[in-house]
């Protein structure tokens, strides 16, 4: 499904992705850990097409085609979702149109008509039973006044709604307590199928406990540095990110 | 970031979309104002010997004003006032019944615009009285109006058929000595509309008017009277959309509005005049002078408009809170793009107590115009317990236009409050880009922004405007992105 090889990306000129190489087939987990800095959301954006970051070499497939030369909604129309680190707020902007503007777009883009407000709606029931979302969230503007809990769950609500190919989860677990994580992390896990794959970055295994990998792949400054199963992220647990840093620090500093 | 320059210079930069001149034949007044022009627009449009004095009065009061105001934040070259074509109407005059009758050039044109008269009579009841320039082509409904007891004709069939109504209001909001350009158009108006709601009669369809600039080098003015009897209700639409031209084009209308005792005024305008093109040559100037008076207790008058048209608007839709209790709200849109330049905003002036008074607006401003906010809230020393809210903010897009906010205050009684809020903020390229991963296109992105960031003036507008008036706003800064 992505095939990334050797991706380098700067921003302002200053390298961050020095060569990544990831490969990522349907029906897979992965989890891309690393330290502050690493690179990791910086990965993210770069494949949902944040044209901030220059791509500087390498390359990045998606379906066999080139993603880099797609803008960003084609993107997203074609199957690849970001779920946000931080949701940006749209005031005045009702959550439920956005969504049915948002997925009629892609059906548009994918040949389908466009759903009508009572089949919308009927979609939004089921999904919202999927993923325990409140009812009163799609009524409000998109992330106007959302606690973080309730911003990351429209997230993956909206993730739910749009059934994305590709589903890569930025930092989904940070500011979250225990029970809006096991919320979220049910919603991803009833969303998995042997047709979609999910990659999620974060900084801490807690998530791992809830979603778990088919493989762990530690960043560390700008490169893939260790790949593994889940055993790798409680490794990582137990002894940190230090380790990491001895070992591949001076490698990537000659 | 100079991309997020790019996108927004990209979709700022659009051109008019309904830049096309239709070609009906039109009977022109010879150039230049002279009291021999009045004589020629009077005769024209056979009005009784009181109207005409009172055009002539008002020329005379012209020319004792030496120049049109500047006070405005406005730019431009002066006006050549004997440069101008001060009346312009189709040569035949039809009296028709159907829409077979209508000349098809002017169906045509209203297919172009996507308001074709058939569509507007099909929609859920509402009356239209076209103005094509000068003379009303076509009058609709106006035999179930009269059921009710509702006028609602051309401001001309007014003078002829109700000649003691017109004669009681003219001018008794906006005197004909008000402004420069209200005198001007006191003693060269055209036509317009005219609207009389008897006692206690609710208007049961919302009446509107669509106006339309069609003569090269024709000043504008419009007129209209919408006079609301006690406890009466009427929700009045205008909506515009001018040819594409070279040269600056006057428009100076006079809105009047009256409400007695307990009666309630909506008036809503969509406003989308030919603003020039992107290097700013060209567009309509809008010098218009809008104003209403509660006159009765426990009257209300809301004005709301959507501005996205004209180079230069210049416009205060006011109200003159005379009666106890009566209520006066202004919820504005305005969008200026390219080298657009507004000067909008509103009065509000309480004299009765405990007046109320609430003030909405929206700036959004993209490009290299410039968009200001002009309010006035003013309160009288026997005006007790009177209370203002206003919230004035700006949205700007790119970092070349400029936003401005010019709130006056006066107060002469302690016991009133009145409140002032006021933002400015940016379309931020991380909102566009959280839309581009969900599928929208920057364009689509940057209209539901914009439409999210003016829902509270939008809510106000009835129905069937609003859906008009979100696509206008999304096509006024649509460019070519994508």
């Amino acid at each position: 499904m992505l095939v990334v090889k050797d991706l380098k990306a700067s921003v302002d000129s200053t390298k961050i992705l020095k060569g990544i190489n990831l490969e990522v087939k349907a029906g897979e987990v992965h989890a891309i850990m690393g330290p502050n800095g690493s690179g990791k959301s910086t990965f993210a954006s770069v494949l949902a097409g944040r044209e901030e970051y220059e791509i500087t070499g390498g390359s990045a497939t998606f379906y066999g085609e080139d993603l880099l030369d797609l803008s960003p909604e084609d993107r997203a129309r074609k199957g690849l979702f970001l779920a946000f680190q931080y949701p940006i707020e749209i005031p005045g902007v009702n959550t439920t149109n956005f969504l049915r503007t948002s997925l009629n777009e892609v059906r548009k883009f994918n040949g389908q008509e466009p759903l009508n407000g009572a089949d919308f709606l009927k979609l939004m029931k089921e999904k919202m039973k999927v993923i325990e979302i409140d009812k009163s969230l799609t009524k409000r503007s998109v992330n106007e006044g959302f606690s973080g809990g309730e911003k990351k769950k429209s997230e993956i609500f909206q993730m739910a709604m749009l059934e994305p190919k590709l589903c890569i989860l930025d930092e989904t677990d940070s500011g979250l307590d225990i029970d809006a994580l096991r919320v979220v992390a049910d919603g991803v896990n009833r969303l998995r199928n042997k047709d979609n794959a999910t990659v999620i970055i974060t900084h801490y295994q807690r998530l791992l406990d809830y979603i778990v990998p088919d493989f762990v792949h530690i960043i560390y400054d700008g490169r893939i540095v260790k790949s593994g199963d889940k055993s790798l992220a409680l490794t990582l647990e137990e002894r940190g990110y230090d380790w990491i840093k001895e070992e591949f620090g001076e490698m990537t500093e000659a | 970031m100079s991309n997020e320059r790019e996108i927004i210079q990209e979709v700022t930069d659009r051109e008019y979309k309904y830049g096309f001149v239709t070609e009906i034949e039109s009977e022109l007044a010879p150039k230049g104002l002279t009291e021999d022009t009045i004589h020629f627009i009077s005769n024209k449009k056979n009005e009784p010997e009181w109207l005409l004095e009172w055009r002539l009065k008002a020329f005379r009061h012209w020319q004792t004003l030496k120049e049109a105001p500047k006070w405005a934040h406005v730019k431009y070259s002066e006006i050549d006032f004997q440069d101008i074509i001060y009346y312009a109407a189709p040569k035949k005059k039809p009296e028709l019944e159907s829409l077979d009758e209508v000349d098809p050039e002017l169906l045509k044109m209203y297919d172009k615009l996507g308001i074709s008269l058939d569509e507007q009579k099909k929609l859920s009841g509402v009356a239209v009285d076209v103005v094509m320039d000068s003379v009303s082509v076509k009058t609709t409904f106006t035999k179930k109006l009269k059921e009710l007891g509702i006028i609602f004709c051309s401001f001309s069939d007014a003078v002829h058929e109700y000649p003691e109504l017109v004669k009681q209001y003219l001018g008794t909001v906006v005197p004909y000595t008000d402004n420069f350009y209200a005198t001007l158009n006191s003693a060269v108006f055209s036509d317009g509309s005219f609207c009389y709601i008897p006692k206690g009669v609710r208007c049961p369809m919302e009446l509107s008017t669509y106006f339309r600039i069609n003569e090269a080098n024709t000043g504008q003015f419009e007129r209209t009277l919408l006079i609301a009897d006690e406890d009466a209700y009427v929700s009045y639409l205008e909506g515009c959309t001018a040819p594409m031209r070279d040269e600056n084009q006057l428009h100076a209308a006079v809105v009047e509005l009256v409400a007695h005792k307990g009666a309630e005024i909506k008036y809503s305008t969509v406003q989308n005049w030919y603003p020039g093109n992107k290097d700013g040559i060209g567009g309509i100037y809008n010098f218009v002078t809008k104003r209403g008076i509660c006159k009765g207790d426990y009257s209300k008058i809301s004005w709301t408009q959507v501005e996205t048209g004209s180079a230069i608007t210049w416009k205060y839709p006011s109200v003159i809170l005379l009666g106890d209790h009566s209520v006066g709200e202004f919820y504005s849109v305005a969008v200026t793009n390219n080298y657009q330049q507004a000067d909008t905003g509103t009065k509000m002036l309480h004299i009765g107590k405990n007046t109320m008074s609430t003030i909405i607006s929206k700036g959004i401003s993209g490009g290299f115009s410039n968009n200001s906010y002009r309010g006035l809230v003013r309160i009288g020393k026997n005006a007790h317990n009177a209370r203002n809210f206003s919230q004035c903010d700006s949205l700007l897009l790119g970092d070349r236009c400029g936003a401005h906010t010019f709130p006056y205050i006066e107060t002469s009684n302690k016991s009133a409050v009145v409140e002032h809020e006021a933002t400015t903020s940016k379309v931020g390229e991380d909102q566009i880009f959280y839309c581009n991963q969900r599928g929208l296109d920057t364009e689509q992105a940057i209209g539901l922004i914009v439409n999210g960031y003016c829902k509270e003036v939008m809510k106000q507008l009835p129905m069937e405007f609003a859906v008009e008036a979100q696509k206008l706003l999304s096509i006024s800064l649509e460019g070519s992105v994508g």
